[in-house]
């Protein structure tokens, strides 16, 4: 019987010839993350199995992001464990503010996770690099501290959704990000439980790196265990300059078994606007002109990245952002700010009234760097919009795109990008 | 290993996709201590709730409960909070692993969690998954965990039994 890209993977690393759906299976991993908010309670966890190394200091990587530079004293603390953790277990792949970036757009760029691999982290969007081919998903803390101890860990084979986008949007304005939200509004949020979904089509394959980077990355938002895309050209180009270890390709044989098959023609899409308080309240943009906007939110895992902040700044330059509105731009990790000064982008932000932040996931998840008060709302290009999400439990959030926040920072109300240039 | 016991509480009821935000939200992730984190467990939906549970009260939730972030906090929280176990229509990946991995007993019954109500009393066997509604006198068959699971929560989560394993069967 054939099989997926994603059961191909896992028994790879089980060392068996065949897997399928359904199937318990203890596989190998590739690579182990953990943050500064997971990371400590992993470290701790770890401590209790009673080994005294990991299983390879060269596969671990333990990022401060998400409260990072420290927001508060107990914040501190917390970036301290997993600094110290590293230290004693003399970890390659620490890396410390300044020199690192929000963790899904860092792994990516310098090459440590790669085609072929299964990667854990203990942090639900890990299931972004499934964009380069790879399995990887999220955990929790306790996985990750087993993980880093014994080098292995348990799944359960998912089923697979086959996910077909085609065509090519009218409008010029439809991303990946909009795919990914017109996706989840369809399945709704468990509409992929625990099942992986396989991004497919000639519209993916049109799809930039980033631009699936941003589709895989919300595939949980739907449930799902992972998201994945065929490596082909883009990938390898991609990977090939950042990787320092052997990878390898694999694709899905004609016959493999799928438990679903969604076919979306991308065709006539419009830019998506995900409406408070879940991802799969998902709108056209023309339809959420009437929402005024207290904030905007242009940055994290799902849309830090270099194509993200040059389509902002496209639409930013020379106007000013609405007088009502603060807008928050966070470039994925230090190469991408440091690109985007050399490009300008920054200056063009500065000068239309924006602020411009080192990478952090700050406000994506409420921490700080733009916290809203009671009554707040805000448009923001990252993946959640739940209840207290971005800060007060009645403040709101909109989930779009890069071009369609910078529309809207521009006009005080959500906005179509078409209606400011 | 310890025998799992027979679970018995008062039943508080919740609806579909109770994300981790609203479980735990990210302003007190900042520690995580679970006796930290219970003082914050739910209180966007239900103010004051912590004060409210007693020892071994049952969490009842629709579908897709946990969902979100892959915070081991939201599980810490609840367990630290008093409740002994949760019955839902169905469970996010990441949270019904990390609940396991706690040794803590989270479980799925579409029919339990439909029709028992909220404030009556209900009894889990986590062994069997049979649920057994007081208040109306009803008993529902949950799913039971494959054995490997049971031999996690019983030995009190992933951790110890890693730990037994690591060690020999100490
Ligand atoms: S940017 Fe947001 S979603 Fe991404 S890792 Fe950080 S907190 Fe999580």
């Amino acid at each position: 019987m054939g099989m997926t890209i994603t059961e191909k993977i896992l028994a790879a690393h089980a060392n068996l010839q065949e897997v399928s759906a359904g199937e318990l299976v203890n596989a190998k991993l590739d690579l182990v993350l953990a943050n500064d908010i997971t990371g400590p309670i992993a470290v701790k966890e770890f401590e209790k199995i009673g080994l005294e190394k990991v299983f390879d200091k060269e596969r671990v990587v333990l990022i401060p992001d998400h409260f990072a530079p420290a927001k508060d004293i107990p914040s501190a603390q917390q970036c301290l464990d997993i600094k110290r953790f590293s230290q004693k277990q003399e970890l390659t792949h620490y890396y410390e503010v300044g020199r690192n970036g929000i963790e899904h757009c860092f792994l990516p760029e310098q090459g440590l996770v790669l085609p072929g691999d299964i990667i854990i982290g203990a942090d639900s969007h890990t299931c972004t690099y499934g964009g380069l081919g790879a399995f990887s998903t999220g955990v929790g803390s306790t996985d990750l501290a087993v993980g880093m101890a014994m080098g292995e860990i348990w799944f359960r084979v998912p089923e697979t959704v086959k996910i077909i986008l085609k065509g090519k949007p009218k409008n010029p304005w439809v991303t990946g990000k909009d795919y990914i939200l017109a996706v989840i509004g369809k399945m709704g949020v468990d509409g992929a439980q625990y099942k992986a979904m396989e991004f497919t089509g000639d519209a993916i394959s049109e799809l930039s790196m980033d631009g699936r980077l941003t589709m895989t990355n919300m595939a949980i938002e739907a449930g799902a265990k992972n998201g994945i895309i065929e490596v082909d050209n883009k990938t390898i180009e991609y990977v090939q300059t950042r990787a320092k270890r052997p990878w390898k390709i694999y694709k899905s044989d004609y016959n493999a078994v799928y438990n679903d098959i969604l076919e979306i023609d991308v065709t006539s899409l419009q830019p998506q606007v995900a409406f408070p308080h879940l991802p799969s309240n998902t709108h056209d943009v023309m339809d959420s002109t009437h929402i005024k906007i207290d904030q905007a939110v242009i940055g994290s895992c799902t849309n830090g990245r270099m194509e993200d902040l040059r389509v902002a700044a496209e639409i930013m330059k020379d106007k000013k952002v609405h007088s009502e509105v603060r807008v928050i731009v966070i470039p994925g990790t230090r190469e991408i700010y440091l690109q985007a000064i050399k490009e300008g982008l920054v200056e063009i932000f500065i000068e239309s009234g924006a602020v411009v932040s080192t990478p952090t996931c700050g406000p994506c998840l409420g921490g700080y760097m733009g916290v809203l008060a009671k009554g707040e709302k805000a448009i923001s290009t990252t993946n959640r919009n739940f209840v207290g999400r971005m800060g007060h439990p009645e403040s709101e959030v909109y989930l779009a795109s890069p071009a369609v926040a910078a529309a809207s920072a521009i006009l005080g109300r959500i906005a179509a990008p078409e209606e400011v240039l | 290993m310890t025998e799992l016991k027979t679970l018995r509480g008062k039943v508080w009821k919740l609806g579909h996709n109770v994300d981790t935000d609203l479980i735990i939200a990210a302003r007190y992730l900042n520690r995580s201590e679970g006796e930290y984190l219970a003082l914050h467990c739910l209180e966007d939906l239900i103010p004051n709730l912590p004060q409210k549970v007693q020892q071994g009260d049952i969490l009842v939730a629709g579908k897709n409960f946990g969902c979100g972030s892959s915070r081991e906090h939201a599980p810490l929280a609840i367990k630290y909070a008093g409740f002994s176990c949760i019955i839902a229509e169905s469970y996010a990946r990441i949270f019904y692993r990390n609940a396991i991995n706690i040794g803590f007993p989270v479980i799925t019954a579409p029919d339990a969690a439909k029709s028992i109500e909220g404030d009556s009393i209900a009894e889990v066997d986590p062994k069997t998954g049979k649920i057994n509604d007081i208040s109306q006198n009803i008993t529902y068959q949950g799913e039971a965990f494959p054995p490997f699971m049971l031999e996690i929560l019983s030995s009190g989560g992933f951790v110890p039994y890693i730990r037994k394993k690591v060690n020999g069967n100490a």
